[in-house]
């Protein structure tokens, strides 16, 4: 790599000034930046309040329609599950079932969450191609498919910061360590599978 | 399945046969060559071999020329070896392999250092191939001056190097309430051990003037997913390293080149790859990656969020699931211990199935958030056998059993976070298999 021998041969010339000059020795690389430089790249949304959603908003019909041009294949007619993912309707009301179902409508604790991903990520094959108002769109017809907007909703930054998604409080900060065992040599009970046979 | 199934070195001698279907010729060999791994064996596991060997003829490599040193190469495998690769899962099977990852061979690591070529992945959209010379690493958000790092720049800092493992936090996810997997590669193949070398982030941090009110810091990868989580500044400013190599050479593509996070004893996906943005604020951000995923269901619907330290876990990776004992004798137990919250203090083995435990001899060096290599000498009699192996780190956590995690937590489902005792049965003809259940 081209660039880190010209590195080496940098540092080995700071190096040697530096033990001329002799003193405080770290150095300061970074060039300055303003946020207004950083602002294609600055893309994360802090999902709790909303800041950081963009000007923008689209409706429950254009989302179907995006999503019949562009998500369909991979995540199957009305978002129900297609040929690589799973459904991303439903499931609200199933955490404290046996078997939990986590779609955005389940899962999410802040509506905003799919915009973030959306956006960063989405589609798999071309991701952050999608402008800001077919974000919006989608994130109208995912929600309106999970009963969490009505069918002919308009949505923006103001609506997803008003949706109290079903799980928004469903979460704990980590408390580990919660397993506390001792060892145990001798005599001690046999090793057993959760589910007994 | 069967390519998973090849838990032995063809070219190095064992005493642990995966192929079932081998040449008589082939077992005797590697009955033979059991003795150069420093085991003794008993008289009965010997005895199928000759009383004498037969005369030793001058091996054809002794009389010729080897192979000429090329102008210039990077150096690979023996060709004997090419059976040692980390493989893709085929327990869990993801119908694309951009979102997916690969499990590296434990069963077949001597030592605590995963090769590059062997470290697994886990990524959310492929491996990008990034220009270092156009790589840019922006930090801004809560700081005083917002500031950008060429990959020359990042070079010029006073870099560290540490030896730690790197464990995702689903490894071993197929196998909490079933024996899915087959052999340790699948169950426990989430979880490599490299040495680190890179920047202090807090060195950034300091150079950029953090915010007092600063708490959370972002940190973003330039993949097709822009993977990010959100990490608590303590994290960043005691150990977090901006690494951009790893055991001696530059980061591999499949491993975050040209940079990367790397925290100590966390799980692998905070230790963002392709890392181009760090961010600063005062609260965390709540993304798909910390509150749909990488989260722990709990009793009562709950979800458990921002769980990242992998606490201490073992597992014996010989003999271990898809190998073969030869017969009763003396074996090498082995395997590894690690710990997210410090170094392994003692490993016990139990050969009985948990009713007696053993504490096995650690191999040196034991170093703090790092693979750490057990032994144990047994001696198998030819019954059925049930082994499995427990890690005590240096906080004396003790490492649970399944059913004491699932007292505590809810086990059903993509569950992330197995730190269990993993037991492998031994049959009577010395077959070993996954027996978590």
């Amino acid at each position: 790599m081209q660039s880190l021998k010209r590195t080496a041969t940098a540092a080995l010339a700071l190096c040697a000034s530096l033990s001329v000059a002799g003193g405080a020795l770290a150095g300061n690389y970074g060039t300055p930046v303003t946020e207004a430089d950083v602002a294609a790249w600055d893309i994360d949304i802090s999902t709790p309040t909303g800041e950081g959603l963009p000007e923008g908003q689209g409706t429950v019909a254009e989302g179907a329609k995006i999503f019949a041009e562009k998500c369909v294949a991979c995540h199957g007619e009305n978002a129900a599950g297609g040929d690589m993912y799973g459904s991303m309707v439903g499931g609200i009301g199933s955490m404290t079932e046996p078997k939990r179902k986590l779609t955005p409508g389940s899962m999410y604790p802040y509506a905003s969450i799919l915009f973030d991903y959306m956006r960063r990520t989405m589609p798999m094959t071309e991701p952050q191609s999608l402008t800001n108002n077919e974000v919006y769109a989608l994130s109208a017809y995912i929600y309106s498919l999970n009963g969490l907007v009505p069918a002919e909703a308009t949505v923006s930054a103001e609506t997803l910061k008003a949706i109290k998604m079903p799980n928004r409080d469903g979460f704990m900060v980590d408390d580990r360590p919660d397993v506390v065992s001792t060892r145990c040599m001798n005599n001690c009970p046999p090793l057993e599978p959760i589910l007994k046979k | 399945m069967t390519h998973l199934v090849h838990p032995v070195s063809k070219g190095i001698c064992s005493q642990y046969d995966a192929d079932r279907l081998e040449s008589e010729q082939r077992r005797t060999f590697l009955r033979n060559s059991a003795l150069f791994t420093g085991a003794a064996l008993t008289a009965s596991a010997f005895s199928a071999a000759p009383a004498s060997a037969a005369k030793l003829a001058v091996s054809q490599s002794n009389k010729e020329m080897g192979r000429e040193i090329e102008p210039e190469a990077y150096g690979m495998p023996s060709k004997f070896e090419s059976h040692v690769k980390r493989r893709r899962t085929d327990v869990l099977k993801n119908k694309q392999h951009w979102s997916d990852w690969s499990m590296t061979p434990i069963h077949q690591q001597p030592g605590i250092v995963t090769p590059n070529g062997l470290f697994y992945e886990r990524h959310h959209a492929g491996t990008p191939d990034i220009n270092p010379d156009e790589h840019a690493l922006v930090i801004h958000g809560m700081v005083k001056q917002p500031l950008k790092f060429s990959m020359n720049d990042l070079m010029r800092y006073r870099a560290v190097s540490n030896f730690n493992f790197m464990e995702c936090s689903g490894n071993t996810l197929t196998d909490w309430q079933q024996a899915k997997a087959t052999t340790v590669q699948q169950s426990h193949g989430l979880l490599s051990c490299a040495q680190w070398t890179g920047v202090p982030v807090s060195t950034l941090l300091d150079e950029a003037g953090l915010d007092p009110a600063a708490k959370w810091v972002l940190f973003e990868g330039a993949d097709g997913s822009a993977h990010a989580r959100s990490v608590p500044i303590e994290k960043c400013m005691t150990d977090t390293v901006l690494a951009y190599a790893m055991n001696g050479e530059m980061l591999r593509p499949e491993n975050g080149y040209p940079l990367r996070a790397f925290m100590p004893g966390w799980e692998g996906n905070v230790c963002v790859k392709w890392l181009r943005r760090i961010k600063v604020s005062d609260k965390p951000w709540h993304l798909r990656s910390e509150t749909a995923r990488y989260t722990d269901p709990m009793p009562d619907g709950k979800w458990r969020q921002f769980s990242m330290i992998m606490e201490c876990k073992s597992v014996i990776t010989r003999p271990s699931g898809g190998m073969m004992l030869q017969g009763p004798g003396t074996y090498e137990i082995e395997g590894f211990a690690w710990s997210g919250n410090g170094s392994v203090k003692a490993v016990d083995v139990t050969t009985d199935g948990g009713v007696t435990w053993h504490q096995a001899d650690l191999e040196g060096p034991v170093l703090d958030r790092c693979l750490t290599r057990f032994r144990h000498t047994w001696e198998w009699k030819g019954g059925p056998a049930k082994i499995a192996s427990r890690a005590v780190d240096s906080t004396n956590y003790v490492q649970p059993t399944v059913a004491d995690i699932a007292k505590q937590r809810f086990t059903s489902g993509f569950v992330q976070h197995h730190n269990g005792i993993f037991p492998w049965s031994v049959s009577e003809n010395g077959e070993v298999k996954n027996a978590i259940a």
